[in-house]
């Protein structure tokens, strides 16, 4: 049976060596622009940038994949489709794309750069994930954080190209690129600029001991003395419906899936990916060296070694998320 | 060609006599032209509709009225996808694809893109129009100058675009209930207690601000997307369809102020006016002028 292939996030060249150093078996990247869904300011890779990694992973038999994730911008498609020209002249793997009319462009343009489906693109179901792969000839499919791993196990049983699943870092509890929670508060959105309630937007506010954190026009929380103060993600917040304040959509947690790994791969499973392309090299090195032994471990057939991740994850609570009927 | 008003589909979790009396009533007194039918929210809530479609699609089509079906908005689970298949395949009537995998099957058939499958670029309109489609419905968030590019593709590809123009903004699908989780229960044993909000459940901030309403599996915006006095400019541009999505008020008579505004009767500011005094939460219309959606102002179209 084959290996999982560990994917791993970089969002610059420091981060990029610690994940190949640290056992990935393809890191994925974006450019220093709106054409990817992580385009905080001082992050993400310039074409030098992308050179220098590939050369660096490639030297170590590691894959690099570009994410051109955003949805193009009406009358401006030129910096999409630079970035999709770019990724395939300095020899990227593969490409991560979500919106169908780059997709077209990219199977037309350069039929030699394998495509994968961003997670963006929320493809969630037999037919739909068939259509892309008919259309654009598409290869693999990262799965939106909807599904249950029964659902992907018979998904699998269905479909001819490869899945990729998240199995470690922030989760998003809304279908995502099918969101504009952010831009409703503060104008700027995942499918457009690559941002999600943007640091840009966020501001904390003292109340007499408490803490407000605030994005847009809106308070997302407020935190007690000696309570720890969260960055104000929109849908980790806390807010009140029938007079109840509370963590409505979801608690900050982290997703980590790695208890699931033999019904992961029962299922059918790919590729893992670890998302944080905002985290730096510390973070990255120590999430992908436990997956990567924990891998090890399950290829082999061994126990899956007790990893303490405590500290790598937001609020320090975890969750299998929407892998288990129960989340939902 | 005349610009058109649809009517789009039911969101909220109606009783089903209410829900078939109000597609009863606009399809004797609302002037619009499309109506789009359907549940796309909720798997779970689609068998409360299912013994008045029947009626409700004869009495919508005996009217004169265009009728579409949708398709759901998220289709994960094998039932979910059982479902979507069944709907598509009965072919009585176009669809409008709100998922990829609704897009899928209608190949080769006449069909509507709905607001849920992402169209924010002209390759994009390309795309689905050479499949087949007739009419798209454009994401909530774009502004005013990514509608103005679209409109003029679209006329080129010989299809409409759809705005958005009245009602809540849909802002977010999950595969969890949220409805269900604020009353501390599962998607799995809801009770359906979304049923228990007609216009959705309000969520406010901690300060008390109104800020969000959820639907279920759906979130929503507070206010309604109010896009009257913006009617001009988006006739200009081109823009073929205008959808009024239903809340819980008097949509004939918001359907009969917008249509006095498409046929130029009626000012646009002055129907925004009113509908500011009348609907039940203020109306907002940031997306289009480039700024948070939840905002309003910039009526006069100045900015982006």
């Amino acid at each position: 049976m084959e290996p999982f292939e560990l994917i791993c996030p970089a969002g610059n060249p420091a981060a990029l060596r610690a994940a190949v150093d640290a056992g990935a078996d393809a890191v994925y990247l974006g450019f220093r622009d709106e054409t990817n869904a992580r385009n905080f300011p001082g992050l993400n890779f310039s074409r030098e940038d992308v050179a220098e990694a590939v050369a660096y992973a490639h030297a170590r038999k590691v894959q690099v994949f570009v994410a051109i994730n955003t949805y193009p911008q009406a009358g401006n498609l030129a910096p999409w489709q630079r970035a999709v020209d770019d990724a395939a002249r300095l020899k990227a793997d593969a490409v991560i794309l979500a919106d169908v009319g780059l997709l077209d462009y990219a199977a037309r343009r350069h039929p030699d750069l394998r495509l994968h489906l961003s997670v963006q693109a929320s493809a969630a179901n037999v037919e739909a994930i068939r259509l892309y792969r008919d259309a654009f000839g598409v290869r693999r499919v990262v799965l939106p954080r909807v599904l249950t791993v029964p659902d992907i196990a018979r998904l699998n049983a269905e479909i001819d190209i490869e899945t990729e699943v998240f199995v470690f870092g922030g989760l998003c509890p809304m279908a995502e690129g099918r969101c504009s929670l952010s831009s409703y508060a503060t104008g700027l959105s995942p499918n457009k600029q690559g941002v999600c309630s943007p640091a840009s937007h966020v501001r904390y506010e003292p109340r007499g001991g408490d803490l407000a954190s605030r994005l847009g026009g809106f308070t997302i929380n407020i935190f007690g003395e000696g309570e720890q103060a969260g960055y104000p993600t929109l849908c980790k917040g806390r807010f009140v419906s029938h007079d109840t304040p509370a963590y409505l959509f979801e608690e900050p947690t982290s997703l980590n899936a790695m208890e699931l790994l033999p019904e992961l791969k029962a299922a059918g499973v790919r590729a893992l990916k670890i998302e944080g392309r905002q985290r730096g090299k510390a973070y990255i090195a120590t999430v992908v060296a436990a997956y990567r032994r924990a891998l090890d471990a399950f290829a082999k057939g061994q126990a899956v070694p007790k990893l303490d991740l405590d500290a790598m994850v937001e609020g320090g609570t975890q969750t299998t998320g929407a892998y288990k009927r129960a989340w939902r | 060609m005349k610009p058109r008003l649809t009517l789009g589909p039911v969101l909220f979790n109606w009783p089903a006599d209410r829900w078939r009396d109000f597609y009863f009533r606009m399809a004797d007194e609302a002037p619009v032209d499309t109506v789009v039918v359907g549940e796309i929210v909720c798997f779970k809530r689609v068998p409360f509709f299912a013994d008045a479609m029947d009626d409700v699609l004869t009495r919508l089509t005996s009217a004169g009225k265009e009728v579409w079906l949708a398709s759901p908005i998220l289709v994960g689970s094998e039932r979910e996808r059982a479902a979507m298949r069944d709907l598509v395949r009965c072919d009585i009537l176009p669809m409008e694809a709100n998922d990829m995998g609704a897009l899928a099957l209608l190949e080769g058939r006449r069909h509507a893109v709905g607001p849920f499958i992402n169209s924010y670029n002209e390759a994009t309109l390309a795309w689905l129009a050479a499949r087949g489609a007739m009419s798209v419905s454009l994401p909530a968030e774009l502004p005013a100058a990514s509608v103005a590019v679209l409109a003029k593709a679209a006329a080129d590809l010989g299809l409409d675009v759809e705005v958005q123009v009245f009602g809540r903004a849909p802002l977010a699908i999950s595969a969890r209930c949220y409805h269900a989780r604020a009353h501390g229960l599962h998607k799995d044993g809801c009770q359906f207690v979304c049923g228990n909000d007609a216009d959705g459940m309000p969520v406010r901030t901690l300060d008390g601000q109104p800020f969000l309403t959820v639907n279920g599996t759906q979130t929503m915006s507070h206010g309604y997307l109010g896009l009257a006095a913006e009617m001009g400019r988006l006739m200009e541009m081109g823009v073929g369809r205008f959808r009024l999505s239903p809340q819980n008020m008097d949509m004939v008579a918001v359907a009969t102020a917008f249509r006095a505004v498409l046929d130029g009767d009626r000012d646009g500011a002055e129907v925004a006016a009113e509908l500011s005094r009348t609907a039940p939460a203020p109306l907002e219309n940031g997306f289009f002028h480039n700024m948070a959606g939840a905002s309003y102002g910039a009526e006069l179209g100045t900015d982006a």
